[in-house]
């Protein structure tokens, strides 16, 4: 099998072996890159030589004595919205065009000492605004499972370069459903840690109280290495949980249900949802109950208007955020000659490095946020999310996990969507409560559906620091689906 | 009644500083109205007696000793700048004509 098709795991225990070198495994993938860019676009940005030179270091380590660990020289692409001082960081934006960070993210910091070799910055909705990747101001990225179709958003760029084979393992940012929505499109692995498990320091920042790094791999061990390696409490975020970071290794190891207490969320499904979607998630239900998990349904009422909720606060969070892009320090300068004021050129700035989708959801935020209409908009979506809270709160005090679909369709065809924003918000509808109450939750690939042949993901959520039972479920999922199957979903891709 | 009309949207593009073309506005304003009539579903929530959340966990404010670390340097802070002057931040005139 080619370098570029094993595991991480894999390929770290190879590097460290001695049986391959870095170089190598960093090549392959150089050259994989480059065979199927034209036709994905996963990159915004790849850099031979910088990322050669990483694995040369990891080599070098070796040689010199040194243990490495588990994912020293496994090669991964990073998601254009960290910081990265040796590479441009853009956000998918024209705003940030060229832009050089002075300083690194903690996560890339992470995977810098962890030994992951960064090939590059993947594609990404504009400040991770969005659900196709189409909102990208350097074009979309294709999906490979059907060129033709969106890898899912924001972080598209990421799930594409995974399930294309041009990086084992890449990062995402998870503020309504960015990881797990992308992950479930592409047919593979993303996972929303616990708000606070990942540091959010130096990752550019669209809601601040939603936005949650974390992990996208082919299979549910090479997720849980990497959550693993980059998480864990940062000083430098004032929001990074101070606790232990559960053992989510070991949890994707154990892959039992066996006396598991699982809730169907009673709210998803139904109008709305492609009968191919449900038919997959009702069957690994029954899956999950054969392997000795006890499924009940769990009423969760107050999720029906998490979407309406979510798209009060992210908008609001994201007036405020962006605020920042003022042509003044760093970035995008429109139209100073000299006779305009600097509110001028900020607004002419701002006018033309933001696109369509920044620009709405700045106007809808400053306008939820406005003296008058506070209370009954962003006031009201605040008490929502309290709701949002307590249904979690009561579901897991009757079961450990909950599941549902990720999306409600498979992955839609590039620009069914793109000027119809409602139907692209609804591509979050399942994957936004998690958001809102900072959960654990992950996606593990459950099947194609019968209509379009297509990736459809389950949904695992778990309490705040529970990420380990969603690894937990996720593994058991992936092992019986597996061997059911003769091999992972991804196998069954048409070969680029 | 349409939820927001095109004058509320101008405004908030100015309150927003982004300078936009008029088709622009014209193709927001109707977009914005269905996206705010569909978000105002949060107001059939009976919500009165709940508390608010701000955020998803309970936070405490934190603090760190107040010494001296070592930060960017001028050539750092600047190397991304538009226009640098004299080792500072050149901006546009901040002030009307007339001051």
């Amino acid at each position: 099998m080619s370098l570029t098709h094993k595991t991480a795991a894999e390929l770290g225990a190879l590097i460290a072996s001695g049986e391959v070198s870095a170089v190598e495994v960093a090549q392959a993938h150089l050259d994989r890159i480059a065979a199927v860019e034209p036709q994905v676009n996963a990159f915004l940005h790849v850099d031979a030589e910088t990322t050669l030179e990483q694995a040369r270091t990891v080599d070098a380590r070796r040689a010199a004595g040194e243990r490495l660990g588990p994912l020293a020289g496994v090669p991964i692409a990073h998601k254009d919205v960290f910081t990265t001082a040796d590479m441009p960081t853009t956000a998918g934006s024209k705003i940030l065009e060229g832009w050089r960070p002075p300083y690194d993210a903690t996560v890339t910091r992470r995977l810098r000492e962890a030994g992951l070799v960064i090939l590059g910055k993947t594609n990404l909705d504009e400040f991770a605004m969005g659900s196709s990747t189409e909102n990208s101001a350097y074009g979309p990225t294709r999906n490979p499972w059907d060129l033709s179709r969106i890898p899912g958003g924001s972080s598209g760029g990421s799930s594409a370069a995974v399930a294309a084979y041009e990086a084992p393992l890449s990062t995402g940012t998870d503020t309504g459903g960015s990881i797990r929505q992308p992950a479930a499109v592409t047919g593979i692995v993303g996972m929303k840690p616990t708000y606070g498990g990942s540091s959010r320091y130096g990752l550019i920042a669209f809601a601040s109280s939603l936005d949650t790094p974390g992990p996208f791999a082919r299979n549910v061990m090479d997720a849980a290495l990497l959550q693993e390696a980059f998480s864990g409490h940062d000083p430098l975020d004032s929001t990074s949980i101070d606790a232990p970071v559960p053992s989510v290794v070991e949890a994707a190891r154990q892959g039992d249900v066996a006396g598991l207490r699982i809730g169907v969320v009673k709210e998803f499904g139904g109008e709305g949802y492609q009968p191919g979607v449900l038919a997959r998630f009702h069957e690994t239900v029954e899956l999950l109950e054969s392997l000795g998990a006890k499924v009940v349904e769990v009423s969760c009422p107050s999720f029906t208007v998490a979407l309406p909720a979510y798209y009060l606060i992210a908008p609001s969070e994201c007036s405020s955020n962006l605020a920042r892009f003022d042509a003044m320090r760093y970035g995008l300068r429109v139209g100073d000659d000299g006779t305009r004021s600097a509110e001028e050129v900020m607004a002419l700035t701002r006018a033309a490095g933001f696109g369509p989708e920044v620009k709405r959801r700045i106007i809808l935020g400053t306008y939820a946020l406005s003296s008058g209409y506070y209370d009954a908009y962003y006031g009201q979506a605040q008490k929502v999310r309290t709701l949002i809270a307590r249904d979690f709160e009561a579901a897991f005090g009757q079961v450990d996990v909950l599941v549902s679909p990720t999306t409600p369709t498979t992955a839609f065809p590039i620009g069914e969507r793109a000027d119809d924003p409602m139907a692209m918000y609804l591509a979050d509808l399942c994957t936004i409560p998690a958001n809102m109450a900072g959960n654990a939750a992950i996606s593990v690939p459950c099947g194609l559906a019968d209509e379009d042949g297509l990736p459809v993901g389950l949904q695992i959520m778990a309490p705040v620091l529970g990420d380990d039972r969603c690894y937990r479920v996720a593994a058991a999922v992936e092992n019986a689906l597996e061997s059911r199957w003769g091999g992972a979903l991804l196998s069954k891709a048409p070969a680029l | 009644m349409s939820a927001i009309t095109r004058d509320e949207v101008a405004h908030l593009a100015r309150l927003s500083r982004l300078a936009l073309a008029d088709e622009e506005l014209d193709h927001f304003a109707a977009q914005l109205d269905v996206i705010i009539g569909a978000v105002a579903r949060v107001a059939e929530v009976a919500a009165d007696d709940i508390p608010p959340s701000s955020h998803a966990l309970p936070l405490t404010n934190v603090y760190r000793p107040d010494e001296v670390r070592p930060g960017l340097t001028p050539e750092q802070a600047l190397a991304g700048a538009p226009a640098v002057e004299d080792e500072r931040f050149r901006v546009p005139r901040i002030l009307g004509e007339e001051a």
